[in-house]
This record gives structure tokens, sequence and C-alpha cells, in this order.
């Protein structure tokens, strides 16, 4: 052990006194800054394509009838239940084995022979599972006087949903969802598996290059720590926004008007 | 005086007599192999290392009269097993580089590498960087094919680097990358496979002076020696030229 101190202080003195890990950090960080960039749009993209397809699967997945539920169902236990590198692996190299896939055109040529879209499609369908199930718990979760509020309005189903359960939902998924983003950040790592070059991507070929690989993995991990910040600090704004009724700062107790203490507000006030 | 000349050449001689035959006796030597880089080094359908490598190794033991036991070891822990004495040679096709040999020493070469372009078969594809241009080539990462691959034609061409070897097989048949960089010897063992059955080699072989050899500690000189002596001895009297043969159709010395 107290081996193990001593070579890794050595090893920081050499960081800290020679060029050489600078040098090298100097004339790779415009490539990791480009993976970066890459990492960003899987992340955003397949965030948001995961969102818009999570919305129909968590509707279908609370219906009563099992011809409805049972499919997004299946859905759901295949994509929270294999590894996400199996499903890019089936997605990019799986569906290349079929011939005629390749005979379709555009889209073999632009999108399904391209890493970026292939990774981009195994991470929607797999976040999108995700937070469908985000989804159907956040419905079910709805408080129900709300629901019946609506409906003692004469609100039509639609109406309901429109206007009433799924905005609120979204605000009780919002803080499990940004947690399903930041996930989804670190899986991204996985495309690198596929030739893309996003971070984790430009960080392997800069460690093939350099045999670098403490320095420029510290590197990466900087840098995924800083794109988990930024996206944190996001939610978090997003969140006071949206739910602002629950950040509102609140009155202290003995101020309040009597006749509105009771003991919840007096609880919650402790 | 000439007599204790002789008498001190003599007790020299006994005394690495001594220290020799101990060794020699002992001996088991321990070589580890990678077991992953058919034909080189693979594991056989009854859980034997098998191959090139493995055979030139048992024709070396068995000129150095030897006992040699053969393990499989991880790539990535090839070089610390080594440094950590849990064997005591590598013959797993390894490339001698500067930074390897700063930690190990390598014998003389036993076979030399080159590198060469695959393309589907039928296809004129030519080699050079005019010709290449647009395309998409592929290697494996961390290898000299992909440096290669980067550095003489990454300007012109989209590159793709590969985890693995077989998955950037994979991306040529599904017809992704129009042509791959590789080492060429395990290309030849796929292009005799069904997929690799459409694609050949294409224009010239790529010399890039890459000799592989067996590596062994740095201060190990004496075994170095002995693998020198052995390689030397298989390759006049044809040991070597058989085994080539039962892989190749060309040589690889």
């Amino acid at each position: 052990m107290s081996e193990l101190i001593i070579q890794f202080s050595q090893w920081l003195l050499t960081l800290t006194q020679g060029a050489e890990p600078w040098d090298s950090y100097a004339r790779y960080l415009p490539r990791l800054m480009d993976g970066v960039w890459v990492t960003l749009q899987l992340v955003i993209v397949s965030g948001i394509a995961g969102f818009i397809m999570a919305i129909p699967l968590a509707l279908m997945r609370i219906a009563k009838s099992p011809w409805l539920w049972v499919l997004p169902y299946c859905y759901i236990f295949f994509f929270r239940g294999t590894p996400l590198l199996v499903q890019i692996f089936l997605v990019y190299y799986g569906l290349s084995q079929f011939e005629s896939l390749r005979n379709l055109g555009w889209i073999w040529t632009d999108v399904l022979s391209q890493p970026y879209w292939c990774a981009i499609i195994a991470f929607s369908l797999n976040t999108s599972a995700y937070i469908a199930e985000l989804f159907r718990g956040a419905i079910q979760a709805v408080p129900k006087g709300e629901v019946e509020a609506a409906q003692s309005l004469g609100m039509s189903r639609r109406k309901q949903y429109q206007h009433i359960i799924l905005p609120r939902a979204f605000g009780i998924i919002l803080p499990a969802y940004g947690n399903e983003v930041i996930l989804m950040l670190k899986g991204s790592a996985l495309a690198s598996t596929i030739t893309l070059l996003d971070l984790m991507g430009a960080t392997r070929g800069a460690i093939a290059r350099t045999y670098m690989s403490l320095e420029f993995f510290l590197l990466a991990g900087a840098l995924y720590l800083m794109l988990t910040a930024i996206l944190i600090g996001f939610f978090r704004l997003l969140e006071n926004w949206y739910n602002a009724h629950q950040h509102a700062t609140r009155m202290p107790v003995n101020k309040l008007d009597a006749q509105l203490r009771d003991k919840h507000i007096e609880d919650n006030a402790r | 005086m000439q007599w204790s000349k002789k008498l001190v050449s003599s007790a020299v001689l006994m005394a690495s007599a001594a220290m020799i035959a101990p060794a020699a006796m002992a001996d088991t030597i321990r070589i580890a192999t990678e077991g992953a880089y058919a034909p080189f080094n693979f594991i056989d359908s009854s859980g034997q290392p098998g191959g090139f490598d493995v055979e030139i190794a048992n024709a070396l033991c068995e000129k150095m009269e030897a006992n040699c036991e053969i393990v499989t070891q991880d790539w990535d822990g090839i070089i610390p097993g080594l440094r950590a004495r849990r064997y005591d040679a590598i013959i797993a096709s390894m490339s001698i580089t500067e930074e390897r040999e700063r930690v190990v020493a390598f014998t003389n070469p036993y076979y030399s590498n080159v590198l060469a372009f695959i393309g589907p078969k039928g296809s004129d594809m030519a080699t050079d960087a005019d010709s290449l241009a647009g395309k998409t080539l592929g290697a494996q990462r961390a290898t000299i094919a992909g440096q290669y691959l980067e550095d003489e034609l990454g300007s012109v061409v989209n590159v793709r680097l590969y985890d693995t070897q077989d998955n950037a097989y994979l991306d040529l048949a599904a017809g992704r990358l129009d042509g791959m960089v590789s080492d060429k010897f395990p290309a030849y063992d796929w292009l005799q496979t069904d997929a690799g059955g459409n694609f050949e080699f294409k224009g010239d072989d790529i010399d890039i002076d890459d000799k592989i050899a067996i590596a062994v500690r740095l201060n190990d000189t004496e075994l170095k020696e002995r693998f020198n002596a052995a390689l030397e001895a298989i390759v006049e009297d044809g040991t070597y030229a058989e085994i080539n043969a039962k892989y190749f159709p060309f040589s690889i010395y």
C-alpha cells in the first residue's frame, strides 16, 4: 500500500513537472472537444426522441386492454432487461446482416450504415423504455383529487390527459428524468464501440497513440463530470421553473393567517 | 603465463556451466500466448492453445530440449505477467517496438509482419491516396494498421477504427466499409472463410518494417540466446518452413 502511495505521488510529480502529458493534452484536446460535441448531440437527440416515443408507450402501457399493453410491456421489458451494449451491437452489427436492408436506398446509405444514426436509434429505443416506465408510474401517481376535479368540470378523457394528467406527470418525473439523461450521458460512451468518435472514442484514440491511459482517462473523466454538471444545472433550473409551486419560499408559520394554520403546515415548516 | 590463463578460462567455463546446468535441467520454460489471434495463436475446440506461434514455440522447445508449458494470457496483461514472472517468455506475434523494448528484451524476429489493403473481389480498387480519396476505410484501433491508416491516409479518407478485428470484418462484409487495412497474415486466414470469400488483397503489401519476436525479461539474456540459437536451428533444418507451409502458401519469415 505504501508503495502504491509512493508510486502515485511520483506520478503526480511527473505530471506537474514534466511537459509530456501537457504536450499530449494540448495536441489531443481539440479532438476530445470534437468528441464532447458528438457526445452532447447523442444525448440531446436521443433524449428528445426517447421522450417523444415514451409518451404513447406509457399511455398504452397503462391501458386496461391486454391488446394495448402487451406490446409496450414486452418492449419495456426487453430494453430495460438487456445491456445497452447488446442493443447497440444488435442495431449496428445485427441489422447489417440482412442483405435486403442494404437495398433500401437512403435508409441504408444515410441512416443504418452510419454509426452515428445507429447509436442514436439504439440510445433512443433504450431511453424511451426507461422514460415510459417513469411516465407510467407518474401518471398513476397524479393525485386522484386533481383527476376527479377535472372530471367534475366535464373534461373529456383526452382533455384530462392533455391539460391535467400529462403535465402533472411531467412535473413528477422531472427529477427522475434528469437522472435518466445523466445515465444516458454515461451510457453514450458505448458509442465508441461502433467506431463513433464521441468523447470516449476520441479518448481511446489518443491513448492508442500516446499510451497515456491514466492521463487521458482522467481528462475524459473530468470532461464527463463537466457535462454532468451542466446537465444537473439545466434540470435544476427546469425543475424550479416547472415545479415552482414546490419551491416557493415558505412563509414562517407564525406569520400565517391563524385560520390557515393546521398541523400539516406546521409539520412541513419544521 | 600460458597455463594460468587456461586455468582461469576453464574455471570460468566450469562456473558458467554450473550456472547454466541447473537452469537447463530444472527447466520448465513457461511460455505465454494470447489465444485470440488466429491463425497465429488461438484456442482450439478442445480448449488447447494452437496456431503458428504455438507450433513455433513447441519446435523451439524441442530444439532446446526444454520442457515447455504454454499458457494463455489476455493481451493487455501479457507484458506485466512476464515481468511478474508468471511465465518466462511471450510467443504471441508481438511486434518489436521502442516502447516495449524499454520493458522487455526481444529475440531475433521469427517473422515479419506486413500490412495489406483488402477490398471487394472484382472491384479495381487502387490503393494510392488519390484514388482512395473520399472512401471509407477501416482498421483495428491501437494497431499498426490503424496508425498507418490515420497517419498516411487520415486526411483524405474516412477512417473507422474498431475495437476488434472481427468487428471490422463484419462491417466490411456488411458494405459499410469500402476497404480496410490490416495485418496481412491474419487477414489471409479470414479471406479463406465464407464471409471473407468475396474479398481479396488489393495493391501492394505495405512494408512497415514490423518484426515479430519472442519477448523475455530484460535481464534474461541466457534464455534469449537459447531461443535465438534454437530459432536459427529450426530455420536451417526446415522445421520452420514446414510449419510456415501449414498456414500460408508464402514465406512469412
